[in-house]
């Protein structure tokens, strides 16, 4: 590195960080060589802890308050996921948390009361189906990038919750009431984490298999897919299918919660949080945003004490993560974790 | 020179326009192309050359005209249903997927219906992954398949192999006609030389290459036949020789005398 350095650099700055990989790698990302006991735990200990503690959370909260919290960042967590893969893989941002978690709250508690489904039915069916409306309803909008497909995405759920009030179908302003909650507390607290779980693990996994490089070509360069003989659209509405299959999963996860389906399931709040959580986890990793639900909710739970100050609190913290760590924990985290740092002379 | 050059044409293009705006970017360009032949297509800055790819590749819809492929029309048809059929181009300015590695950049045309199609099972034949049949395509266009280069992020390469990375993608769709938008630009002396034999190889093997080019001496070793575009229009069409020996080419290329210098080594 000595000789590297230029006069200008010697005045300006006598040392520097050197970087260097843990020689787990071969050649490139997802191979691994392991030799040691030590280098399985070194791949194994992030991922156990992380499921770990996500599998101990319910049991060590005590309140029934707090244990309500939980579920609902879970719920949270699957949006941010969502919205983390089609941000960073696909190449779509979208604002459509709000539209997703309508749509599959709407028709789990539709399915449970009037035609008496049970929750063990609505919600696979509610997730299915709602991801079939969202994508279609969304699919003239798929040749757009950037902020216009956001802007569309955004749309969406405030015609919708406009059109239930102005029409007062659905139950209107009222919402569904009546809709049956969970046979056990136990399942309310778990079912939601192992599939957020699930959601993580499934979806990591998802981006490193071909039809994922597929999704992170589309991303880098859309021309050069369509060149390689492939329909972008097709394969940005799988994408979106999956994203919001995963966001009316918890839409009709959030209805058997409450008993209850309305128009405030349409809030911008589960547009807005997914993309504060993201920033603040570290995009492009999937479990960055998770953590940051898990930071970001509690939060604003906490601050409630504090009433209408709560959202100038809840702002400054999100500044101060913006300026003084804008690549967000996790990306800081990993890079803590995966490489060696050390202080050379230059 | 000549080489396996069937008669028949393969790909036909009829009166090709398009305009943007007021500018008339293609005017009634009219060719053929015959199997496994090298057919250069030149002319100064502006000329049409790259919208002329751009509309047989379905990228840019034309105003008016016909493309035929085998007998059947093709005429603005989607990039992606094109491809598909076998006609495959490379981009001027490169476009690999920077974010992964010079590898997994071939996976995804190796994901596209021909290639599995044609690839057998997971695009691999029998028994391989995408993965392998990759590395096998990079060693072929001039990766070392034993140094790191073809596991090294695409962004972190140089100009030469992201050229070489563009045919690769083409390859990868086993295709049938590649149209080869400026291959040897930006490319040193030996880069080229080196080029030049894979090029012969690819016309070897019954493939037909649509060449633009802007360093005729290297395009006139390799080239049968070349067409010459200037404003859109068609110039002339001919053996490198004929088109040299144009008066209205060297005008409308140079204003000058210079073409002879690029004179012809057979």
């Amino acid at each position: 590195m000595n000789d590297r350095g230029s006069d200008m650099e010697l005045t300006t700055q006598e040392r520097r960080k050197e970087r260097l990989d843990r020689g787990i790698k071969v050649r490139t990302e997802g191979i691994y060589a392991i030799s040691s006991l030590e280098e399985i735990g070194y791949l194994i200990l992030p991922r156990l802890l992380l499921i770990m503690g996500l599998l101990l959370l319910p049991a060590l909260v005590s309140s029934l308050y707090w244990k309500r919290v939980i579920s609902i960042t879970c719920i949270y967590a699957l949006l941010a996921l969502g919205f983390d893969f089609l941000a960073h893989f696909v190449g779509l941002v979208s604002l459509g948390g709000a539209f997703f978690i309508g749509v599959g709250g709407y028709i789990a508690a539709i399915l449970n009361k009037y035609l008496g489904v049970s929750p063990a039915f609505t919600i696979p069916l509610a997730s299915l189906l709602g991801a079939t409306i969202c994508t279609l309803l969304l699919l003239p909008a798929l040749p757009l990038r950037g902020v216009y497909f956001a802007i569309v995405t955004l749309m969406y759920p405030l015609a919708i919750s406009r059109i239930i009030e102005a029409l007062n179908i659905l139950g209107g302003t009222d919402g569904i009431l009546g809709v049956s909650g969970f046979p056990s507390r136990w399942i309310e607290q778990y079912l939601i984490v192992l599939i957020v779980l699930v959601a993580l693990f499934g979806l990591r996994r998802l981006v490193n298999e071909d039809i994922g490089l597929v999704f992170r070509g589309v991303k880098d360069n859309d021309q050069a897919v369509r060149a390689s003989g492939l329909n972008i659209t097709l394969y940005k509405s799988i994408a979106v299918f999956i994203a919001s299959g995963l966001g009316s999963l918890g839409g009709a996860y959030l209805s058997h919660i409450y008993m209850w389906s309305g128009i405030s399931q349409f809030a911008l709040d589960f547009s807005i949080i997914p993309i504060a959580a993201t920033v603040i986890g570290g995009g492009g990793t999937l479990v960055g945003p998770l953590l940051g639900c898990f930071i970001l909710v509690p939060i604003s739970e906490f601050l409630r004490a504090f009433g209408t100050l709560r959202i100038v609190f809840y702002s400054l913290i999100l500044m101060a993560f913006i300026m003084y760590r804008s690549e967000g924990i996790m990306v800081y985290v990993q890079r803590k974790y995966h490489q060696f740092e050390r202080w050379v002379k230059v | 020179m000549g080489k396996g050059v069937k008669v028949e044409p393969i790909l036909q293009v009829l009166n090709a326009s398009k305009s943007f705006g007021g500018v008339q970017a293609l005017v009634n360009v009219s060719f053929s192309v015959r199997q496994a032949e090298i057919f250069g297509i030149i002319g100064p800055n502006g000329s049409g050359k790259t919208t002329l790819i751009n509309c047989i590749t379905g990228f840019v819809k034309m105003d008016s005209g016909k493309i035929i492929y085998r007998g059947k029309d093709i005429t603005n048809r989607p990039p992606n249903q094109i491809a598909n059929l076998g006609i495959t181009r490379t981009f001027q300015i490169m476009r690999p997927y920077y974010s992964l590695p010079a590898y997994k950049n071939l996976i995804i045309p190796l994901f596209s219906p021909r290639a599995r199609k044609k690839g057998g099972w997971r695009g691999g034949g029998k028994l391989g992954d995408r993965s392998t049949v990759s590395i096998d395509i990079l060693e072929e266009i001039g990766f070392e398949r034993d140094s790191f280069v073809p596991y090294k992020l695409a962004s972190s390469l140089p100009t030469g192999y992201l050229k070489r990375l563009e045919l690769a993608r083409c390859l990868a769709l086993k295709p049938d006609i590649i149209l080869c938008d400026e291959v040897f630009s930006g490319l040193s002396m030996s880069e080229i030389a080196s080029m030049v034999p894979l090029i012969e190889k690819l016309q070897m093997d019954g493939i037909t290459l649509i060449m633009i080019e802007h360093r005729l001496r290297e395009l006139f070793r390799v080239a049968n036949r070349v067409m010459v575009l200037n404003f859109g229009a068609k110039l002339t069409e001919g053996t490198p020789e004929e088109v040299m020996e144009d008066e209205k080419v060297k005008e409308a290329y140079l204003g000058s005398e210079k073409l002879l210098d690029y004179t012809f080594e057979a």
